[in-house]
């Protein structure tokens, strides 16, 4: 059960490791980080997902029959481009917030919104 | 050209939006990108007519065959979603000029029109799409382009806003992607059509069921239906005031138009409202978020989160149409999908009108205003009016089916409950009425002249199809129709 099911579990002990830190933090660089995470468990899922047993990379050769599925590979190339924009934005925004507020603490941060309303 | 009309009604504003860089000054890239949307709207325009006139376009990208190439395919509810969006966009691009002169710095300005190409892009994607990742992908364009767009608002709040709907539109499209991933898992096709041929066979199955919970938890997410709507008041309140025009219509009602796919089409009707009790749950958080919504609203401050706290609560109404699984229900949700288009761009377009002119949309500001700017305030008095339901404007027309719905159903109560949701907009609207005609101008303001007819044009132009279609519903019912019709027929 766990062992046949390794990657599966992986995945989701990562996810919830992310998602964990996304709720749990209020620094934002490590609300990235656990974004980031969460995203690259989605990855590893998709291209486990792929792998036939047995089967070599997809690549048109003599002697090779057996072959993993390479679509999901192509599909999570795109999610990774996906990821790398997001997480870029975001940084970038978090950039933008401490010059604004001065900090990147979710405390701080509405604690000064609190002060202009 | 006419079989290539799916695809250039992505392309088009594609292309167009890294040609803003080379005309660089921003008066082009203005007229540029209303030009480019003009373009988008009249190709919706000619699909929605080709596709009541002859049923669903199937187009093949590139002459690959589905389910191995990625197929687009419009039927009426595509073609119906196509035309609102790209209808919105035109209208509240023509103020966008003289807005965001005064609301964004000059360097800015190109790449302001560049996101906002780039995001229309990504929602007439969503629509016009038959595969399930290709969903993914536009839905991210959009959204990506979509935070930046947030982020550009003077306020530094815009920034805090922008990063926490980053944060949550993240994880509710990476929620979507799961759901993907899982069904791509059972059935090895990601063609929508194909899925839900597919998916009956493997529907018993566990993975299935996650998959169904992924997606719908993801696009409620995307949908801002509460309780999940946290992000949403922040975000529209400190955008610069014509992204507020242009998503408030449009990003939630594509949000919409997913769940109605994916429920109704892909994994279809009998699995959707039996596996997970569906039904009840939407009927519940659609009902507690016109409640909660509306009372929020009454004790805003700003205008923009007045309105945006209704959004929410127009977005109940439109979950509540959909949880009666029947044909008037989903009519009235897809009419109210329109109107509440009509509505909250005319309603926000206003404001853009009221806070060039002022600065700020704070209710307090409003005061007097009624004469000031005459035209502006008659403009919203309208609109707030279709808000609350009131016959002879849009708002009217899918409160009447909604109820008619309820009423069919036997559930009488709801309708009870959807008519005194209607009592709480009076209220908060009434706010705005007040303090716009009964109260003295503030002391110390000077005269404060009506709003440029840059503004006006756009504004009634939208005040005018909340009557009209008020009147005359032959072309929302008729179109509404049919798509729910077509969603109950044979699927996909």
């Amino acid at each position: 059960m766990i062992t046949g099911l390794f990657n599966d579990w992986v995945v989701i002990v990562l996810m919830m490791i992310g998602f964990y830190i996304v709720i749990a933090h209020g620094n934002l660089i490590k609300k990235i980080v656990g974004l980031t995470i969460f995203q690259t468990s989605v990855f590893i899922f998709y291209i486990s997902m792929a792998n036939v047993k047995g089967g070599s990379a997809p690549i048109l050769a003599e002697g090779i029959k057996l072959y993993s599925n390479p679509l999901p590979h192509v599909l999570i190339l795109t999610a990774i481009v996906v990821g790398i924009a997001t997480t870029a934005l975001a940084l970038a925004l978090a950039v933008r917030i401490k010059e604004a507020y001065g900090s990147i603490e979710e405390e701080e941060i509405q604690k000064k919104d609190n002060l202009d309303c | 050209m006419l079989t290539h009309l799916p695809i250039l009604q992505v392309i088009v504003p594609l292309m167009a939006a890294p040609l803003c860089l080379i005309l660089s000054r921003p008066r082009l890239v203005w007229l540029f990108a209303l030009i480019t949307s003009g373009l988008a709207f009249l190709i919706s325009g000619l699909i929605l007519q080709q596709v009541m006139a002859s049923g669903t376009i199937i187009y093949e990208l590139s002459g690959w065959q589905a389910p191995w190439g990625i197929e687009y395919r419009i039927d009426q509810l595509n073609a119906f979603l196509l035309l609102i969006i790209s209808a919105i966009s035109t209208v509240v691009l023509i103020a966008a000029d003289t807005s965001i002169k005064q609301e964004i710095p000059a360097e800015k300005q190109t790449y302001f029109y560049i996101l906002y190409l780039l995001s229309l892009t990504g929602m007439l994607g969503i629509v016009a799409t038959g595969d399930a990742f290709n969903v993914f992908v536009f839905l991210e364009v959009s959204s990506l382009s979509a935070y930046a767009l947030i982020s550009l608002g003077k306020d530094r709040r815009a920034l805090w806003a922008a990063f926490q709907y980053l944060i949550m539109g993240t994880i509710g499209a990476t929620f979507i992607l799961i759901g993907i991933g899982l069904m791509y898992q059972m059935t090895g096709t990601l063609n929508m059509h194909d899925l839900s041929i597919r998916l009956p066979a493997v529907e018993h199955t566990r993975t299935v069921f996650t998959a169904y919970a992924f997606v719908i938890v993801g696009i409620c997410l995307k949908l801002a239906l509460f309780p999940l709507h946290l992000w949403l008041p922040n975000a529209y309140a400190y955008a610069p005031s014509i992204v507020t025009a242009f998503f408030a219509a449009t990003a939630t009602k594509v949000a919409v138009y997913l769940l109605i796919r994916f429920t109704f089409s892909v994994f279809g009707l009998s699995f959707s409202f039996t596996a997970v009790p569906l039904q009840i749950l939407f009927l519940v958080f659609g009902l507690l978020g016109i409640f909660v919504a509306s009372t929020a609203a009454i004790y805003q401050t700003n205008v923009k989160h007045l309105f945006a706290y209704s959004s929410i609560a127009q977005i109940g109404y439109m979950i509540v149409g959909f949880s009666m699984t029947t044909i008037t229900g989903l009519t009235a949700t897809l009419l109210h999908l329109f109107n509440h288009a009509l509505m909250k761009g005319a309603l926000f377009l206003a404001l853009a009108a009221v806070m060039y002119r002022i600065g700020r949309v704070q209710l307090s500001q409003f005061q007097g205003l009624g004469r000031q700017m005459p035209l502006t305030m008659a403009a919203i008095v309208i609109g707030g009016l279709s808000l609350i339901g009131v016959p002879l404007t849009v708002g009217f027309v899918s409160k009447w089916y909604l109820i008619l719905a309820t009423l069919e159903n036997g559930w009488w109560p709801v309708a009870v409950l959807i008519l005194l949701g209607s009592l709480l907009a009076v209220v908060y609207v009434w706010r705005i009425i007040e303090t716009a005609y009964f109260k003295p101008l503030l002391a110390g303001s000077g005269t404060i002249k009506e709003a440029p007819l840059s503004f006006l044009i756009p504004v009634w132009i939208l005040v005018i199809a909340n009557i009209y279609f008020g009147i005359d519903t032959r072309l929302s019912v008729q179109v509404a129709q049919s798509a729910a019709q077509s969603l109950f027929g044979v699927g996909l």
